[in-house]
């Protein structure tokens, strides 16, 4: 039949896709699905539910919270992470395997083992109490969201790092030179060509650090304090105690959808996917990053 | 203009010539302030994995770090509990069990999407990944209302499928990497030499891909072996996972036996890593 | 590319500035020091270049003068002002890099006011100097252009303008040709040529290529080893080297090793040859073990010994082959008893069957050099 639609027959290689499909689909993106339809259409078609998110006096809050405890993550990992990665791109190639090891170490480190050992260190008898105490200091970080706070970071740096270390990695440090050579002070030349063309990799680290601050479940459970929970206890709470699974599904489809285009935004300005990919293929469970 | 032998050393010294050895570095050196840094970020990564061994052989029964004396009770209570040994066997079987679905199906959707092109392809490849930057506490809360409805919520299935399902990405990378490098005039060849499809497939696509198909079952099965927060949900009181456990015993029950259980996950992780990396690295080089 | 481009003032230099090194050390620790006592006096507005082979010492050298590495001793003035501890971006010095050093995220006009901006210059004088100075390398109107839209000579023109904007002391050029294919790099030699001229400040060139050391240079300092093997001319390191080295790196010579100290003959297997003392360096002059060398173009070839003219040294060669190079050939000769292979050349007109006949090859007396080994 000349002249009709010419539709090629789907490729058999689709077969080979479909069980993976079939098993994300029903597992997953169902799930998801059937979640999001019943956070809007129970009873009947409603935004009555995100509605109250902000207005019930605990979620906006719990809300900021997160986000803050999220942006003080995000900078204290920036801080470490930049001269960390800067340090790996200038030292020799056995020093840099050592540095790459130990920047991946925070994966191969079970989830559990490693929140325990952090209330371990923080509690009130912990080494760092010890430490705090010969200066005089009494401040517990155990259950408290400082706490939180350095635990995440020290799980989350990887992701900073390593974004980081390829863009540092990709600039030509002659160009350093010729800044100097130019008239630059070392720490103008830093400045105005340096720190210029690293800032794609800077932004995409904040960002991939940020959004995976906001899902840490365990961590906040495990080492920060009952009073102040985070979004992810407030998600568990709602879900597995009160049963409010209207609430608890907008709540998880407001996170989902920040983090989708926080991670969509990061990944358009440095190949964070990939960077994630290099990760998984570097640790055995990069999913902790998200505990 | 035309001098033609080196000028004498010591010819016409430029005024205030400094005849003294300067303290000799390039001046694009790296500072010490940098290395300290790193030193101080590389023991802020390490510690906490460094302190879980020592307290492992801990005798008191509380968390004190560091501890004040040593002995193999909380291994002995670790291998001789029940609640501990059924968490321990319930992990083992759950991780086996995913690994091995999402290693099937990981395998072959990256060998389909290997030979696919095109929007529909790319879009297929996105949502495979998509668990990757889903946060797993959103995965979690879903899973679990719609398991409750399909009757998953503590059952076996039902970490098996949810851990399967988180770990398909990990095979997708580490397949997809492996097939970069694999000319498909290999499969062209083979066939040419008169082997159907399957026999292809399990004497020259196998062999080549393997790496890359051990390495993406690995990363399932450590990656279903340590979740905790789906395992969290999905927990019943008569089916839970090791990782749910520790989570129990330092929220419910103050148990150290924790520290145990971390060191033996811990070794066992980092054992069953490196012995990828070593046979992966022979095969290589031969 | 017309030479008549007139300089505009706001790039002219007056006069270049005198460099002087005197007895330069950089030690890494390494068995050898990578600069191992240099000195050089470079005149104001002169066309220095630094030759010779990679790891000679000769970037390192060009390093200390821009102060990117640190002097271990010795010292390096300006005008007669020491400059040894000063630190890069104070010396103000031009530096052209090989792989150009653009900043990829300026555009070339703001790559060309980086060292002006950091001078805090005007903007309305920055502005006027960009523009003259784009004038002078043939780029203006790419002011917004990013270097990576560049071709590699455009890019390297852009270097050339940022690295003279601002009036340098001088202006140090690490091997900036090498990234470049052939004809480009004759391009940006007439280019770099002219506007040494026009601009009048001293240049400091880093090179292992030696006839663009050749063409370019006022005068040449040789490296070897972290030392200087001779600094001269072109002409002069080319007609008179001091040492085997130098007459080594620069064009082809036919080597002959004396077995003798040379004294009023030269004595080289069976051959015993007149020496005019003016052809022995000062270098062999001091004793030691020393070598005549003769350059192909000296070298005749006779049928035999009878053909060669009285004032002339000779020595038996078998021919093995032509090697044809458009103006002239060469022949391939087997020298001596042990066949060292030598050169020499013929003129198109002389060719005839030679191949593999024993012949003699000659030259005058006065166009050999014994030098120091």
């Amino acid at each position: 039949m000349p002249g009709t639609v010419r539709r090629r027959a789907p490729s058999p290689q689709w077969l080979l896709v479909a069980p993976a499909l079939v098993l994300l689909t029903a597992i997953l993106l169902v799930p998801l699905g059937r979640s999001v339809s019943r956070s809007v259409g129970t009873p009947s078609f409603t935004f009555a539910h995100y509605e109250a998110l902000f207005t019930d006096g605990v979620t906006l809050t719990v809300l900021i919270r997160t986000a803050l405890t999220a942006a003080v993550v995000t900078v204290i990992t920036f801080v470490l992470g930049y001269p960390y990665a800067y340090l790996m791109t200038r030292v020799g190639p056995r020093v840099r395997g050592i540095l790459m090891v130990v920047v991946l170490i925070p994966f191969w480190t079970s989830v559990m083992a490693r929140n325990f050992a952090w209330i371990i260190i923080l509690e009130r008898h912990g080494p760092v109490n010890v430490l705090f105490k010969l200066f005089g200091l009494d401040l517990v970080l155990y259950e408290s969201v400082a706490g939180v706070a350095v635990a995440m970071s020290q799980v989350l740096l990887p992701f900073m790092v390593l974004p980081l270390f390829s863009a540092l990695g990709a600039i030509d440090r002659r160009l350093l030179l010729a800044a100097r050579g130019l008239g630059s002070h070392p720490v103008a030349a830093f400045w105005r060509v340096y720190w210029p063309l690293s800032r794609g990799g800077v932004v995409s680290g904040l960002i991939l650090v940020f959004t995976l601050s906001l899902g840490f479940y365990v961590t906040p459970a495990l080492v920060g304090s009952p009073q102040q929970s985070l979004v992810a206890q407030l998600l568990g709470q709602r879900t597995t105690q009160l049963l409010d699974f209207e609430g608890a599904s907008a709540l998880g489809f407001v996170v989902l959808v920040v983090s989708l285009i926080l991670v969509a935004w990061a990944n358009r300005i440095g190949g964070t996917i990939s960077a994630i990919g290099v990760v998984a293929t570097n640790a055995p469970s990069a999913t902790k990053g998200r505990s | 203009m035309t001098a033609t032998v080196t000028r004498p050393a010591d010819a016409t010294p430029p005024a205030a010539a400094p005849a003294t050895r300067r303290r000799d570095r390039a001046i694009d050196a790296i500072p010490w302030w940098l290395k300290l840094i790193g030193t101080v970020v590389a023991l802020y990564l390490i510690l906490p994995t460094l302190i879980v061994i020592p307290m492992s052989f801990s005798s008191a029964s509380t968390f004190q770090f560091p501890p004040k004396d040593f002995s193999l009770r909380l291994y002995e209570n670790f291998f001789t509990n029940p609640v501990w040994l059924s968490a321990l066997r319930n992990s083992v079987v759950v991780a086996f069990l995913a690994a091995l679905l999402a290693t099937v199906v990981g395998t072959a959707a990256a060998l389909g999407l290997h030979n696919l092109r095109g929007r529909l392809a790319r879009f297929a490849r996105t949502m495979l990944m998509i668990s990757m930057v889903t946060p797993a506490v959103v995965i979690a809360v879903a899973v679990y209302i719609s398991f409750l409805e399909w009757q998953l919520v503590g059952t076996f299935a039902g970490y098996v499928l949810a851990h399967a399902a988180i770990g398909v990405p990990f095979v997708l990378v580490s397949v997809t990497g492996a097939l970069g490098g694999f000319d498909p005039k290999l499969l062209r060849a083979s066939a040419s030499l008169g082997a159907p499809p399957l026999r292809t497939f399990w004497f020259v696509t196998m062999p080549l891909i393997g790496r890359g198909i051990v390495t993406g079952a690995v990363f399932a099965f450590v990656t279903s072996f340590d979740e905790v927060v789906i395992a969290l949900f999905l927990r019943s009181p008569d089916v839970q996972t090791l990782p749910v456990q520790m989570y129990n015993s330092v929220t419910v029950e103050i148990d150290p036996t924790i520290a145990a259980s971390s060191s033996v996950v811990v070794t066992a992780v980092t054992a069953v890593c490196l012995l990828v990396q070593f046979v992966g690295g022979r095969r290589k080089s031969r | 590319m017309s030479a008549t481009t007139t300089v505009p003032a706001s790039v002219a230099t007056t006069t270049g500035t005198r460099i002087l090194l005197s007895n330069v050390v950089k030690d890494y620790g390494l068995a050898t020091p990578a600069v191992d006592g240099v000195s050089l006096d470079i005149e104001p507005g002169e066309f220095m270049t630094l030759l010779g082979p990679s790891g000679s010492g000769k970037t390192t050298t060009l390093n200390l003068i821009a102060g990117f590495e640190t002097l271990t001793a010795g010292a390096i003035a300006f005008n007669g002002t020491d400059v040894s501890t000063l630190p890069p971006h104070k010396r103000n010095l031009g530096m052209l890099f090989q792989n150009y050093a653009l900043f990829p995220h300026m555009t070339v006009a703001q790559n060309v006011a980086y060292p002006l901006r950091e001078r805090r210059l005007p903007k309305a004088e920055i502005a006027r100097k960009v523009a003259d100075v784009l004038k002078l390398v043939q780029l203006t109107g790419r002011d917004d252009t990013y270097p990576a839209q560049l071709s590699g000579g455009q890019q390297q023109r852009v270097a050339l303008a940022r690295a003279i904007v601002f009036g340098p002391n001088a202006l140090l050029l690490d091997e900036p040709l090498g990234a470049l294919d052939r004809n480009l790099r004759a391009t940006l030699q007439a280019e770099i040529q002219r506007i040494h001229r026009e601009v009048g400040t001293t240049f400091v060139f880093v090179t292992h290529d030696q006839e663009e050391a050749m063409t370019l240079s006022d005068r040449i300092a040789l490296f070897n080893n972290g030392r200087i093997e001779q600094i001269g001319t072109p002409e002069a390191l080319y007609r008179t080297p001091e040492t085997l080295f130098t007459a080594r790196f620069l064009g082809d010579s036919n080597v002959f090793p004396l077995t003798e100290p040379a004294g009023g003959k030269a004595v080289w297997e069976d051959s015993t040859w007149a020496v005019d003392p003016h052809t022995i360096s000062a270098r062999a002059a001091e004793g030691g073990p020393s070598a005549l060398v003769v350059r192909p173009e000296d070298v005749r070839i006779a049928a035999g010994a009878d053909a060669v003219p009285p004032n002339a040294n000779c020595v038996a060669a078998t021919v093995r082959g032509l090697d044809y190079l458009g103006a002239y050939r060469t022949a391939v000769l087997s020298l001596g008893r042990g066949g060292v292979v030598g050169r020499a050349r013929i003129d198109a007109v002389e060719t005839g069957p030679l191949i593999d006949r024993p012949v003699v090859a000659w030259w005058p007396v006065e166009r050999q050099r014994v030098v120091a080994v």
